[in-house]
């Protein structure tokens, strides 16, 4: 029913033209959960179909439960997760808006499940285009955040997450985030990992533990005496999994000759002026800085792969050769303090001995591409424009600003 | 199971020093079920009174396999427990038999949990769901749920100079049930342990989902006396008002038939939740409960059709 390249690969091949749902699709086929539990949302749709399509022809061997919301599809999720099984699920927008009680208790009870999510923004108005506010929404739920910028790191995400969420270390949920159409639907040429090679990076350390393995309570409730240790570890183990995210990265490497870190840098070891932005977006950043580099300026980006646990010192570090920085954020908080990216990116410029006052760049913000209005190469060439203007100047004429809005 | 000496005796996968309150009918019901089952038991619980009174860290009463998530979501978080035994027994990792259980009150299946009940149904999960029915949200303080009878004086349809209680009549939570065709359905009272565990060995051999409704007395929601509440079931199904039948495959068998029926205000006599309902103003609303006993036995007698 599902007539896609997916049909063409058969976990060997390499060089396949796929979509980032078709790859976020093959590699939860190649991952070999035992429970996929998910309902369907624009633009995620395709990710449920074709897993139940493997399921079907009995290429996975995993129970899909094509449940009868998101807040089931998490529910079944934890419970699977819990009973001892690996657990997959993915979702987009109002479907992670709607298991949100949920991804709270998936983190406090420390299973890694891991969820795709395809970017989308939130209603109301109803969108269906691309923005980060359902992933941002979900930013202090206590689940890693991944993000993707490209068909290629979504796939490579999704299969390391499994890794990271599953170290004894961490025991988290994992969020492999992607921008809904930009690049959940754009063909791109995919490096197809062997299903073999897969398992074999995967061999669970995972003990068999579990409802099904001993006769354990999961879901106390916690009174005073228990309940800020029991958050704590948490803090504790998102500490941890910075660690294990840049371990697994190297041994990805290893695998695959692709590098991942909890961010990556662009032209930004001697840049002056420079970008930080999540997703999809850095491609065009990069078009842009060569330009500007080929007229002798400076320009550089940062973009973020892991937005939580966030890279506190990694950001200053990155940034503080900087003069002037602008942070890219493709939601907003609402809170007239700009966006999520900002607001933390700003703090971790406070954060340590990298950011003495005097050498800390100046800061401005810039919202873009609410609901999948497109950004062009012209808006990012005024970006840069604007952050030459307060290196001249010294300073900023508008903190948070708002890019190809009309007002 | 022969005699309830043999089903008090036998060690408990539900141990005591619990915290429900005195004169609870969940403990009892819970600890009947358990009595019963023949493999290693996993409970799931929604959010209530159950679940905060056995599972306070470092402490649970459970010697079986436990979760619990939020309150809506019982129903779908036992169907992903089952899903992975499915899974991991066609894998090889486990070869051992399991009872899946979900456990919740009345709010959380009636009302927020409905639509994760109908889910379940519906996909067919080998659960068994009970349903302690205790007719309000007795948890939060004695909230009005819509199993909460018409009358009842509740933190939330309270008596007033304009008001003589909850205004509805409960939902037919049954009847939703049995339009997902699931293969057993029954209700059940802990009064009557006998007909409890054999509903509960039955529900527990059913391929499929089952579904049990047993009305649980709550002393503090219901205002009643605490040494009652075994009496108190037991008038609820001399008076009609809680019939026990069961329906297998679609056919339905009374279970118990009382030999004088007794009138419904022997029962919410023994409750002060009822207590206004006996003002004579208040005539009308007795007799209109009355009545809405008296149709729906006539209606039970009738589907059970002299089973």
């Amino acid at each position: 029913m599902v007539q896609t390249a997916l049909e063409k690969q058969s976990g060997s091949g390499k060089g396949t033209a796929l979509s980032g749902n078709e790859a976020i699709a093959l590699a939860i086929r190649q991952v070999n959960p035992d429970v996929v539990a998910a309902y369907p949302i624009t633009p995620q749709t395709d990710i449920v179909q074709y897993v139940a399509q493997f399921v079907a022809d009995g290429q996975v061997d995993a129970e899909f439960l094509g449940v009868e919301s998101e807040h089931s599809a998490m529910s079944a999720c934890i419970g699977a997760c819990a009973a001892g099984a690996r657990t997959v699920t993915a979702t987009s927008s109002q479907g992670l808006a709607y298991m949100w009680e949920t991804l709270h208790i998936a983190s406090g009870m420390r299973l890694p499940i891991v969820m795709a999510v395809v970017n989308r923004a939130l209603s109301s108005p109803l969108n269906i285009h691309c923005d980060h506010s359902d992933s941002m929404g979900a930013r202090d739920t206590g689940w890693i955040q991944i993000y993707s910028s490209n068909v290629q790191e979504a796939y490579d995400n999704f299969i390391q997450a499994i890794k990271v969420a599953e170290d004894p270390e961490v025991m988290l949920p994992v969020m492999v985030c992607m921008d809904g159409f930009l690049v959940s639907h754009s063909l791109e040429n995919l490096q197809i990992i062997p299903d073999e090679e897969i398992s074999s990076f995967l061999i669970s350390t995972r003990d068999q533990s579990g409802l099904l393995f001993q006769p354990v309570t999961f879901g106390a409730m916690d009174l005073q005496d228990y309940y800020f240790e029991h958050r704590r570890q948490i803090i504790a183990a998102m500490e941890t999994a910075k660690g294990v995210l840049l371990r697994t990265g190297k041994s990805f490497k290893d695998l695959t000759g692709r590098a991942y870190g909890l961010l990556s840098g662009y032209r930004i070891d001697d840049a002056e002026i420079a970008v930080v932005v999540i997703g999809s977006l850095s491609g065009s950043v990069q078009v842009v800085i060569d330009e500007l580099r080929s007229e002798g300026i400076k320009a550089g980006m940062v973009n973020l792969r892991v937005f939580r646990p966030f890279p506190v010192r990694e950001v200053a570090s990155a940034l503080s050769r900087c003069r002037a920085v602008a942070v890219l954020d493709r939601s907003d908080s609402l809170s007239t303090g700009g966006g999520p990216l900002f607001i933390d990116v700003r703090s971790a410029l406070y954060a340590g001995p990298e950011s003495r006052g005097a050498e800390r760049p100046v800061i401005v913000n810039y919202v873009y591409g609410l609901g999948g209005r497109l950004v062009s190469l012209d808006d990012i060439r005024r970006v840069f424009e604007e952050l030459k203007r307060v290196v001249s100047s010294g300073h900023t004429t508008r903190l948070i600003n708002y890019l190809g809005v009309r007002e | 199971m022969g005699h309830i000496k043999e089903l008090a005796g036998k060690e408990g996968l539900f141990t005591g020093g619990h915290r429900l309150c005195a004169g609870c009918g969940i403990p009892v019901v819970v600890r009947q079920f358990l009595a019963v089952t023949e493999h290693p038991v996993i409970v799931a619980a929604g959010t209530g009174c159950l679940q905060v009174a056995s599972a306070i860290y470092p402490y649970t009463a459970w010697r079986t396999g436990f979760i619990h998530s939020a309150f809506a979501n019982t129903a779908s978080t036992i169907s992903g427990v089952e899903a992975a035994y499915k899974a991991l027994k066609r894998k090889g990792l486990t070869d051992k038999e399991f009872h899946f259980i979900a456990i919740a009150g009345d709010g959380g299946t009636y009302d927020i949990g409905l639509q994760a009940l109908s889910g379940m149904l519906e996909r067919g999960h080998r659960v068994v769901y009970i349903c302690n029915d205790n007719e309000g949200y007795m948890n939060t303080g004695v909230q009005a749920s819509s199993a909460t009878p018409l009358g009842a004086d509740t933190t939330t349809t309270p008596v007033g100079a304009r008001s003589k209680g909850k205004e509805r009549e409960r939902k037919d939570i049954i009847g939703i049930v049995l339009a997902h065709n699931v293969p057993y359905v029954a209700q059940v009272s802990p009064a009557h342990w006998h007909d409890l565990t054999s509903k509960a060995k039955k529900a527990l051999k059913t391929e499929g989902p089952s579904f049990i409704n047993s009305l649980t007395p709550c002393p503090r929601g219901w205002r009643s006396e605490t040494h009652i509440s075994m009496e108190l079931c037991r008038l609820a199904v001399d008076t009609c008002y809680w019939p026990l039948f069961e329906v297998e495959e679609g056919v339905w068998r009374l279970n118990y038939r009382p030999r004088i029926k007794r009138p419904l205000a022997d029962y919410l006599r023994t409750q002060a939740r009822f207590k206004h309902l006996f003002l004579p103003e208040n005539k009308d609303i007795l007799e209109n409960l009355q009545a809405s006993v008296d149709r729906q036995w006539e209606q039970i007698l009738k589907l059970c059709d002299g089973n």
